[in-house]
């Protein structure tokens, strides 16, 4: 909303410098976008002259020698306007001046002739976007006077950004009524307080009538008839307010409806009367593709809920959003219908987002307008029409209403004020406040009975509403004390597992991996890019409805898409080795763990990922950098575990995206809770990497079998623990879990770890056969073991590896 | 018989002392003390001596032993360390060679290390962090929210809706958790809530999944100046010790009074300009740089959970939602939201 100073000066001068009022504005709630100056920086060298003779120019077709009176005397000017002429008053801006854009006026000669100043267009005035010629004045101030008290020069504008609820802030007078609240300053006399004298023949009825089908849609409907109506341009003054607003300037009944709608927030609109056949008028929702070209010359297709005004021809205009070129206001028109009416806003927001036509109407009604603002705009509107087009009108208004809401009286209590803000503001404070935003405040006690008036009907609704307008008002910057919350002895904290979570990624990041954050959507096709068959789960998303684009119009089922994403645009940009991981979520059917009455639409699973391309040890003389294969990231996923106080197995597993000889899956607490391989070389083709590594955890197994802070004291040095190396040979496709499981049985309580440290395949064991060498702990917690103790423990071993094919090499 | 054990423990005595190596030594160890030497011969055959000199030979013979084993163990510790010396000598290395590098460390997301930031703060004044769905039902995102049915922010072109189900969407803010929490805990609460959020938008400074940090506060009597004074301490944690903030009445339909939240330019110190006289480029001159929008929960909101404990006559709070891009632009200087989802290890690795 572009609020001309000037403009707002009319109805509330604060006497301050733009710049600070913007402040204020800003302080107090109202967002100022911009605050910038339209026309000259200065008025000084701006005049008003008369052009007293004009001639051709000897030498130039297209110039006019004139003698203009500048007040200071005669002086010649040359002129490049068609339309000047002796006799007009117009614009002059003299040498020494600065125009807008800072050129300097100086004397020159034009083909020869010479100049002092130049006759001025609106355009170069910046009072309108183009000019066809010089700008013609009324007649009536004397050449010399200053152009600045004819016309608005280099005018301050506000730039505000209003928000939802501030519908009343659309117009400059609800901007003035701010003003007036923030500093006090005098706000004038309602605008709208004074009618035009109803002059016109007969009654409104005998010229028109208008039925509305859909009350709901359409709370009020008000009509006026103007005759005698003279359609020509603006006044200077209009067109300058208009132009400063943003407006376009038309003619002067166009003018007039976009001036009003400026100045109460209040949209209307002008019929051609003429051409309404009997001027009857009805509103209704539009029949299923039924079609009208709109005054921009589109033409439009409505849905069933669309809104229309239509004569008995057809539709003349789309409710609230924009009239039709069957009834538009022209040049010929001499009868006018002046529509003001209020819509519903929810329908008319769309309405227009379905058509995506918003248009200053719209976006004013969409915000839902109080019925009683329509005969403002009528009042302001009809004085206009008769002063400024010599129009007549006819006594009567149409006004076709549904139930007016009745005002709204709340109670603003003087304890709730202070409770709730923190500060105090005293009861003669708030009734000041809110009598200057045009509330009606009565003291009840120490509390005030307060009446909503009609323009913030639908914002200020409750006594917490009250209480931002005085405090807004008062003064939240200046005055609001900065106190901290009692918490009554909370303590705040991470809960277990968003403890562990943290100590996960950690761990990840220690030992290598980036961390990266992934988009959440992708695209339907990645399941199929992954290899994994639609009918896994996996390949079912959840979809969106309206996504931005394909490429993200599904939520992840894995993190491994993004991951392998990632991995790819990094490879392109020349990165050899990476890795990467994710801690994030996945979307999933189910239900989620979250707080609340109402389950989470979808499971969203936490989950940790990872990707190594290249190496994961850096290179150096001494060797390294051998690329990442499953054992390396194997290892990284033990060191987590081992952090954690976690016990994950291994066992082989296969999945689609993955090398099938070199998966996993990964358990804990005897539940699968994840997969870590090599990643398949046609995904990996796919994703164009020559080699990848990945994994995929849950986070929820991790961190509820994890010992991590809560481990309890082992005695470790009363008696000491018997170290001893196990060789065990057995088939050569016996996995290694297998044998240390059996070593495990076979050890039993007093076995206290038992690990394998050494793979031998070779000539020395024999064809298909292998050798794994085993480091045993053995430890008793009440004594020291003895020999034979041991001993015995190795026979028992030996018993367990004999019952899977194992033997042990001595 | 005694002269000769006295000549063996001079002549070996002797020959100990020259010794020159450990291998030498090991050689007169065997002459002298092996099982073919002299003295043990001796030793062997004290038993076949007559009675009287027995005692005095084999007393000799066992004191002439024991001193040679001395000696030899004290030549072989002296030949042991001059042999390790030389040893050492001629073990060296090139010490600027450069060093075994270790694994390298990996690096945290921006976003990540931010949000433990402002999780930490908020824990430090007493919040739990709780975290919801970001598939989520309108009602908690819109409807308990105070959004009426026809708000702008419910329409298709700003909010991502799930197929075959109309009522459910990807939560466009973190403050569907607000209702959420107050549901599964009666007052007081404190809690934040980090997590992705989303909206249909897409271009500079906008994408469709972000990160916020909301904050709820619930209990008697706290006020619109406890939440000022909680998000000073936030924006000092964040932003620096000398930060300042600027509340203005803004509008959002979950709060009243609403508030727009601005923090004092942390590169200009809140003069809108450089020490060289330029335009501050970080808050455009403003000296204040927009931060997050809060206010007091709203009484429609508490309606939704008033079964819950949450009487909006008795107990009443703040609430506040933090861009985390935001935040980790302002600190570290990144000026493109998009960036931080593009995962350039290049960038990523600049953050530790």
């Amino acid at each position: 909303m572009r609020v001309p100073l000037n403009w707002l000066r009319e109805y509330c001068d604060p006497a301050i410098d733009p710049a600070e009022l913007a402040d204020r504005l800003v302080m107090t709630g109202t967002e100022v976008e911009r605050l910038e100056t339209i026309g000259p920086s200065s008025a000084e060298g701006f005049v008003v002259g008369r052009v007293l003779e004009r001639e051709k120019h000897p030498k130039a077709d297209r110039l006019s020698v004139c003698k203009v009176d500048t007040g200071d005397g005669e002086r010649t000017i040359v002129c490049g306007a068609p339309n000047v002429d002796a006799g007009q008053t117009v614009a002059v801006v003299l040498p020494g001046a600065t125009m807008p854009g800072g050129m300097k006026i100086r004397k020159a000669k034009l083909r020869g002739i010479p100049s002092e100043g130049m006759i001025l267009s609106a355009a170069e005035l910046e009072i309108a976007e183009e000019a066809d010629g010089i700008m013609v004045l009324d007649d009536g101030p004397a050449p010399g006077t200053p152009l600045s008290e004819v016309l608005p020069l280099g005018e301050p504008v506000l730039e505000i950004e209003v928000t939802p609820n501030r519908s009343d802030c659309f117009g400059v007078h609800g901007v003035a009524r701010e003003v007036h609240a923030i500093t006090g300053a005098p706000l004038a006399a309602d605008p709208w307080a004074e009618d035009a004298p109803a002059d016109g023949d007969g009654e409104v009825t005998d010229y028109a009538s208008v039925a509305v089908a859909v009350p709901e849609l359409c709370p009020r409907f008000t009509a006026r008839v103007f005759t005698d109506v003279q359609i020509g341009p603006s006044p200077a003054w209009l067109q300058a307010r208009l132009a400063a607003a943003g407006q376009r300037p038309i003619n002067n009944v166009v003018d007039i409806t976009n001036y009003v709608m400026l100045l109460t927030a209040q949209p209307l609109h002008a019929f051609d009367l003429d051409k309404v056949p009997d001027g009857e008028l009805v509103v209704r929702t539009a029949g299923e593709g039924e079609k009208m070209t709109t005054l921009d010359g589109v033409e439009r297709s409505f849905d069933a809920e669309t809104v229309l005004v239509c004569d008995r021809s057809g539709p003349s205009g789309i409710a609230g959003i924009m009239g039709g070129q069957s009834s538009e206001v022209s040049e010929a028109t001499t009868r006018v219908l002046l529509e003001v009416a209020c819509w519903n806003g929810t329908n008319i927001l769309r309405t227009s987002r379905l058509l995506g036509l918003r248009s200053e109407a719209s976006s004013r009604f969409e915000k839902q307008l109080h019925p009683e603002l329509t005969m403002r705009a009528q009042r302001i509107a009809s004085r206009l029409l008769v002063e400024l087009c010599g129009a007549k009108l006819v006594p009567g208004t149409i006004d076709v209403a549904a139930e007016i809401p009745s005002p709204r009286r709340l109670p603003l209590r003087a304890a709730r004020v202070g409770g709730l803000l923190g500060m105090e503001i005293t009861q003669d404070e708030q009734k000041t406040y809110l009598e200057r935003l045009g509330f009606e405040a009565e003291a009840a006690g120490e509390d005030l009975e307060v009446l909503v008036p009609p323009d913030r009907h639908y914002d200020v609704t409750r006594e917490v509403d009250l209480i931002e307008e005085v405090a807004r008002v008062h003064g939240i910057d200046e005055h609001l004390p900065t106190t901290l919350p009692a918490t009554g002895g909370a303590i705040g904290g991470l809960n277990r597992e968003q403890r562990l979570r943290r100590r996960a990624e950690d761990a990840l990041r220690d030992h290598g991996f980036d961390q990266a954050v992934g988009w959440s959507f992708t695209g339907p096709g990645e399941a199929e890019r992954l290899r994994i068959p639609a009918d896994d789960p996996r390949a079912k998303p959840v979809l969106l409805a309206n996504p931005l684009s394909e490429e993200q119009s599904a939520m992840r089922t894995t993190l491994l898409g993004s991951l392998l994403d990632i991995a790819s645009r990094n490879a392109a940009r020349g990165a050899g080795n990476l890795a990467l991981f994710e801690s994030t979520r996945v979307y999933l059917d189910g239900e989620g763990e979250f707080a609340g009455d109402r389950p989470s639409p979808y499971s969203e699973p936490h989950r940790f990922a990872g990707i190594a391309v290249g190496s994961l040890s850096p290179r150096s003389w001494r060797g390294g950098g051998e690329a990442a294969d499953f054992f390396a990231v194997k290892g990284v996923l033990e060191a987590l575990a081992t952090q954690l106080g976690v016990e994950m197995e291994f066992a082989p597993v296969e999945q689609p995206f993955l090398h099938p000889g070199r998966s996993a899956s990964i358990s804990i607490a005897d539940s699968v809770a994840g997969w870590l391989g090599e990643i398949h070389p046609l995904v990996c083709r796919t994703w164009h990497l020559d080699a990848a590594v990945g994994f995929e955890l849950d986070a929820a197994p991790l961190t509820a079998a994890a010992s991590l802070g809560e481990e309890s004291y082992e005695d470790v040095t009363t008696f000491p623990a018997v170290y001893q190396d196990l060789a065990v040979v057995v088939p050569a496709e016996t996995a290694a879990s297998e044998v240390r499981a059996a070593v495990l049985a076979g050890g039993g309580e007093l076995l206290h770890a038992a690990e394998v440290f050494d793979l031998y395949e070779g000539e020395q064991v024999g064809a298909d056969r292998k050798s794994l060498a085993l480091n045993l702990e053995f430890r008793a917690a009440d004594r020291t073991l003895t020999d034979e103790e041991v001993a015995g423990l190795r026979e028992a071993i030996k018993a367990k590896l004999d019952e899977i094919g194992g033997t042990l090499r001595e | 018989m005694l002269e000769r054990i006295e000549e063996i423990r001079a002549e070996a005595g002797a020959a100990i002392e020259a010794a020159a190596s450990s291998a030498e030594l090991e050689e007169l160890r065997v002459g002298f003390l092996g099982r073919k030497a002299e003295l043990t011969t001796i030793l062997r055959g004290i038993a076949e001596l007559p009675q009287e000199e027995r005692g005095q030979v084999g007393g000799a013979a066992n004191r002439a032993r024991k001193e040679l084993e001395e000696l030899l163990e004290a030549r072989a510790e002296s030949l042991d360390s001059s042999e390790l010396e030389a040893q050492l000598g001629s073990d060296r290395i090139d010490v600027t060679l450069p060093g075994a590098p270790p694994r390298p460390a990996g690096h945290p997301h921006l976003i990540a290390r931010t949000t433990r930031l402002i999780e930490d703060t908020m824990v430090g004044l007493g919040c739990h962090v709780a975290e919801g769905p970001e598939i989520e039902h309108d009602y908690y995102n819109f409807t308990a929210l105070n959004h009426p049915p026809g708000h702008p922010a419910r329409m298709l072109q700003d909010t991502f809706y799930v197929q075959s189900h109309p009522d459910v969407l990807l939560r466009t803010h973190t403050s569907p958790m607000q209702v959420r929490s107050m549901e599964n805990q009666p007052p007081p609460i404190f809690v934040v809530v980090p997590g992705k959020v989303y909206r249909r938008d897409s271009d500079a400074t906008h994408s469709p999944m972000f990160h916020q940090v909301e904050g709820l506060a619930i209990a008697e009597g706290i006020t619109l100046a406890d939440l000022q004074g909680t998000l000073l301490a936030m924006c000092r944690a964040l932003f620096g010790a000398d930060r300042e903030l600027r509340l203005r009445p803004h509008f959002f339909p979950f709060t009243e009074p609403s508030v727009e939240v601005d923090v004092s330019c942390f590169q200009c110190g809140g003069s809108g300009e450089l020490a060289g006289g330029e335009r501050c480029n970080l808050c455009k001159g403003q000296g204040w740089i927009e931060i997050l929008g809060a206010g007091m929960v709203d009484p429609n909101v508490l309606g939704f959970v008033e079964t819950h404990g949450y009487d909006a006559e008795q107990v009443q709070g703040f609430a506040f939602g933090i861009g985390v891009e935001r935040v980790a632009m302002l600190r570290h200087g990144v000026p493109d939201l998009r960036r931080f989802f593009d995962n350039d290890v290049r960038m990523l690795e600049q953050f530790s």
